[in-house]
């Protein structure tokens, strides 16, 4: 593995809310093209260690770099253009737009159109043949129009911003296509069954580029089936070149689809290693797979 | 059937009625099309003469118009001067549904930028202002030399969206009621000031503000008795800046906006830098109060603090509400009801409070959406009908 790059690293990070210790000297790497399961009980901190990588949270010491850039004090906006995207444990939709407006929200942040841009129009590019307006009306008028539309793209070139609503719209179809939700493109957010919003806040993720895809329970919710189909849902994104941090509860999804795993507990973290390894750590599976007593803790 | 379900009954055939409008729309011809567009365009122009029809010398009313008339002078209709006010009114109303309908943060002191943009008018186009006195003593030049009424434009939409910015910039960190609490200091803030300073001649206010330029037979074409130019100058301006709004509505922006006003904190992490675009809708509202404030501010002649008390942001807020926050056809039904309606019951005018109180109360009892409510919020309200007997 230590021949990749790093793509993450995070870096003695230490956070308290007051007197509570909610994640205590962590230290992990993520590796370019994998996938890295963080798991622990409740209450060991992951969503909160999702919350230091992403910007939401500060940590009281210590520091997250992606890319070799610190991550940490930056707005959350610029953590995700530096190409970090993440979902969140209870799906936070845009729940009146729809499933397509959803991910162009997600590809607009790889576009370049300013509010003035998309107002006035005035950056202008030249247009490629295919990208120029079609004739197609049977109608003498209509064509009228049309040639004259047509004709105004060939001299004065098409607007950025036309090129790029285009380009995000395909673009944001196919990943609904890629999640396998295309079918209901145009239904708004809150309409769509639970197991298409999961699929919805992972396909707006990838509108945004990332190179680390943050999940953080992805399954939470689903039956047998479905987190089968999630599974190599994972996997396929890892294959676009994706690196994905995947938070789970459900130990047989995380030993199936990681190639590494962290464990946490009360902030800590107790363990590091292949799914093989970790589950025959006697630590995790007292903190974790172990007793009754402390798998509730 | 109650009422509530009878609403929701013409919601639903509303709908299928847009719906299906929409598509015979994209199914017409071009010529059509453009056909149907004049045809609205010269209807909207032609709207003054129907509440009046000039025939030898004396106006008689279209007998079935004649409830169209407001009775708003002595003699009866003036039909024409209220179409100006609902005009500048749909203007600040689209402009307002910016900021609170799309990018849904809630501006309770509308009214500042609707009197920055009057003021700016006054303080730079009347010759008898404080501003372009000491601007005449500064650079010596001639009496009664003003700006011009053109040059006062992109002064006042300056102005009024700088002014937005620097509201914006503090205090759009906050969420939900300290923004609203926020600019509704700031509304008041600008009226005080307007009413204490010298340089806006404090209570006095200001006399001469320019009408636009132009002549028709020897007469400015603007002049306070001939509502007519007023009107037709104050529709074109409130089509462009609602085109405007439109593209911007249908671009990138509107989708931040919407993002925004859904779950910041989602947009954020999706990469929408919500601050800016907070920022920009705040920015966009403000000139679009301003340049309604503008229009206002040359309509009158004379502008004074009181002409910017509080009541009125109370009203913009009300047009969005009632009309259907997030839809511009809504909020513009919305400003030109409670534009009309008090001018058409003039002898009822004390009771206008009172009435927009109870409006209000209806409306959010009977129609939390609005009466015209964005398709968006109407299939939210369906589908809840739809889940309500299932959670039950």
């Amino acid at each position: 593995m230590s021949d990749r790059a790093k793509i993450l690293e995070v870096d003695h990070v230490t956070l308290r809310f007051g007197g509570v210790v909610a994640l205590d000297d962590v230290s992990f790497d993520l590796y370019e093209g994998e996938i890295l399961g963080l798991i622990g009980p409740n209450g060991a901190g992951k969503t909160t260690a999702f919350n230091v990588m992403t910007g939401v949270y500060k940590p009281t010491s210590g520091q997250v770099r992606f890319l070799g850039t610190r991550v940490t004090g930056r707005k959350p906006y610029e953590i995700n253009r530096m190409g970090i995207a993440r979902t969140f444990q209870n799906i936070r939709l845009f729940p009146e737009m729809t499933a397509l407006e959803n991910v162009m929200v997600g590809t607009d942040s790889r576009h370049k159109t300013s509010v003035v841009g998309a107002l006035f129009r005035i950056y202008r590019v030249r247009a490629k043949p295919e990208e120029l307006p079609q004739v197609t009306s049977t109608n003498s008028l209509g064509r009228a129009w049309q040639q004259l539309k047509r004709g105004l793209a060939q001299v004065f070139g098409i607007s950025r911003h036309t090129l790029e609503e285009r380009a995000g719209h395909a673009k944001a179809m196919e990943l609904l296509r890629f999640v396998g939700i295309a079918d209901r493109a145009h239904e708004v957010a809150r309409n769509l069954p639970y197991g298409y919003q999961r699929r919805l806040e992972i396909a707006r993720g990838l509108g945004t580029e990332p190179k680390l895809l943050c999940l953080d329970e992805p399954a939470a919710g689903f039956n047998p089936a479905e987190k089968e189909q999630l599974l190599k849902l994972i996997q396929r994104i890892r294959d676009k070149g994706h690196t994905v941090l995947l938070i789970e509860h459900d130990m047989r999804l995380v030993m199936g689809v990681t190639d590494r795993v962290v464990v946490l507990e009360f902030g800590r973290k107790i363990a590091d290693g292949t799914p093989v390894e970790v589950s025959s750590d006697p630590r995790v599976i007292a903190a974790y797979l172990g007793e009754p007593t402390d798998a509730v803790a | 059937m109650n009422a509530a379900d009878r609403l929701r009954d013409i919601d639903k055939r509303r709908q299928g009625f847009l719906n299906s409008m929409s598509d015979r729309w994209h199914r017409l011809s071009f010529g059509w099309r453009l056909a149907v567009i004049l045809a609205g365009v010269v209807f909207v122009y032609s709207l003054p003469w129907l509440g009046r029809y000039p025939i030898g010398g004396h106006n008689y009313l279209v007998p079935g118009l004649y409830n169209l008339r407001t009775d708003t002078t002595p003699e009866g209709s003036n039909f024409p001067y209220v179409l100006f006010f609902c005009s500048i009114y749909v203007l600040i109303a689209v402009g307002l549904n910016v900021v609170v309908g799309l990018a849904g943060l809630l501006d309770l002191g509308y009214v500042g930028f609707f009197a920055i943009g009057a003021y700016s008018v006054a303080l730079f186009g009347a010759p008898t202002s404080p501003v372009v006195g000491m601007l005449r003593n500064q650079f010596g030049l001639p009496q009664g030399w003003a700006v011009a009424w053109a040059a006062c434009i992109p002064i006042a939409i300056a102005l009024t969206m700088i002014s937005g910015v620097i509201l914006g910039w503090p205090t759009l960190r906050l969420r939900g009621d300290y923004l609203a609490i926020v600019t509704l200091g700031f509304g008041e803030i600008i009226r005080i000031v307007a009413r204490n300073s010298s340089f806006t001649n404090a209570n006095r206010g200001i006399f001469g503000v320019p009408p636009p330029p132009g002549t028709s037979g020897g007469e400015p074409l603007f002049n306070p008795g001939d509502p007519i130019p007023w009107y037709f100058l104050a529709i074109s301006v409130t089509i462009i800046f609602i085109l405007a709004v439109r593209v911007l509505e249908r671009s990138r922006v509107g989708r931040a906006w919407l993002a925004i006003r859904e779950d910041e904190d989602a947009a954020e992490i999706t990469g929408v830098p919500s601050f800016r675009f907070k920022l920009w809708a705040f920015a966009i509202g403000a000139a679009l109060g301003g340049a309604s404030g503008m229009l206002f501010a040359s309509r009158l002649g004379f502008i004074e603090p009181n002409n910017f008390q509080l009541n009125f942001s109370i009203l913009f807020v009300s047009m969005v509400v009632i009309g259907g926050s997030g839809n511009m056809v809504g909020v513009a039904v919305g400003a030109i009801l409670l534009t009309y309606l008090p001018e058409r019951f003039r002898p009822f005018a004390d009771w206008r409070p009172f009435a927009f109180g109870v409006a209000l109360v209806v409306v959010m009892i009977l129609r939390p959406q609005g009466l015209i409510p964005s398709s968006r919020r109407s299939r939210e309200l369906e589908d809840r009908a739809k889940e309500a007997p299932a959670n039950v």
